[in-house]
């Protein structure tokens, strides 16, 4: 219970400062540290397997990732321009969703009724850090090769069409990456609109 | 051993998906507002693998392992539109990109 409270406050703390840095760079310091003790409460919960996945796919690929591109977009002559924040006049409409949406969330919670029985005893004979106890390596993976095929196929595919419509989307000389005249036009368009915008 | 009670999982895993929420609806730096979306992905892996361990079942270990495969496709999917915004117009502000609106 004492690594739960501590874990929660860790996760919460990182997530609000995610959520409130006022540069990407410091949210994805955040995050990591959200991962790291997400990670910990992994395998906390028994999920070894996903715990050590959690660390290799979110902090060494995604996290490295957004990385690549806030230095990829701070590192032109411009500096990229964000205007303010919302802050001042949306906090009401969205803290009135957050709070509500978290209070119906509580009063689940606390009138949720208990459905069906609890795992015995026998659930738990297996020791963990034994290879066959539930939620390791062994046991994720004879999971995920027999009863759940189907939808590690599925992700393979999931995966392959994220790759290549990411190469469509970037590169510059395919059929959907914009050409440089037509960025030229796109970009005189969008500065029409937001001069219409303004005289609106 | 579950000592934790499950309802404390709900509650952490809630107030992190709407903290997660509130970036999106607050903040205005589109890098920011995706990772408030990782933040709310985690949340709902967090919940699978409470409920997995409260019946020692397996698949919610393998829809954890989807939802963690689907946001790395989402992350990098959503960077290429930044990068791909971000060479057309010079800027990220996402109240301005407004291209393909009707």
């Amino acid at each position: 219970m004492i690594g739960f409270i501590f874990l929660s406050v860790v996760l919460i703390a990182t997530a609000v400062w995610v959520v409130t840095a006022r540069k990407p760079v410091y949210s994805v310091i955040g995050l990591l540290a959200h991962f790291g003790a997400l990670a910990a409460m992994y395998i906390s919960l028994s999920a070894e397997f996903l715990g050590v996945i959690q660390i290799i796919v979110y902090s060494g690929a995604i996290l490295v990732l957004f990385t690549f591109v806030i230095g990829l977009l701070s590192s032109g002559v411009d500096s990229i321009t964000v205007g303010p924040d919302r802050m001042p006049k949306a906090v009401i409409p969205a803290g009135l969703i957050v709070l509500g949406s978290l209070g119906l969330t509580a009063y689940g919670v606390l009138h949720a009724a208990t459905v069906g029985p609890r795992p015995g005893p026998s659930a738990l004979a297996a020791q963990a850090g034994d290879a066959n106890a539930f939620g390791s390596v062994a046991d994720f993976g004879k999971a995920l090769f027999t009863v759940h095929l189907l939808p590690f196929e599925v992700t393979a595919l999931v995966l392959m069409v994220a790759v290549i419509g990411v190469i469509l989307m970037t590169a510059s000389n395919t059929p959907l990456g914009a050409t440089a005249a037509q960025a030229a036009k796109v970009r005189r368009e969008m500065r029409e609109a937001i001069v219409r915008a303004g005289d609106e | 051993m579950l000592q934790v009670a499950i309802t404390n999982y709900i509650a952490l895993s809630a107030t992190i998906f709407f903290i997660g929420v509130a970036g999106v609806l607050l903040r205005r730096n589109p890098l920011i507002m995706l990772m408030s979306i990782e933040l709310m992905w985690n949340a709902a892996n967090l919940l699978f693998l409470s409920f997995s361990r409260m019946w020692m079942n397996n698949a919610g270990h393998i829809f954890a392992f989807l939802v963690i495969t689907v946001a790395a496709a989402e992350a990098a999917i959503g960077l290429a539109i930044i990068m791909a915004v971000f060479r057309n117009a010079k800027n990220v502000d996402v109240d301005e990109v407004a291209g393909l609106r009707g």
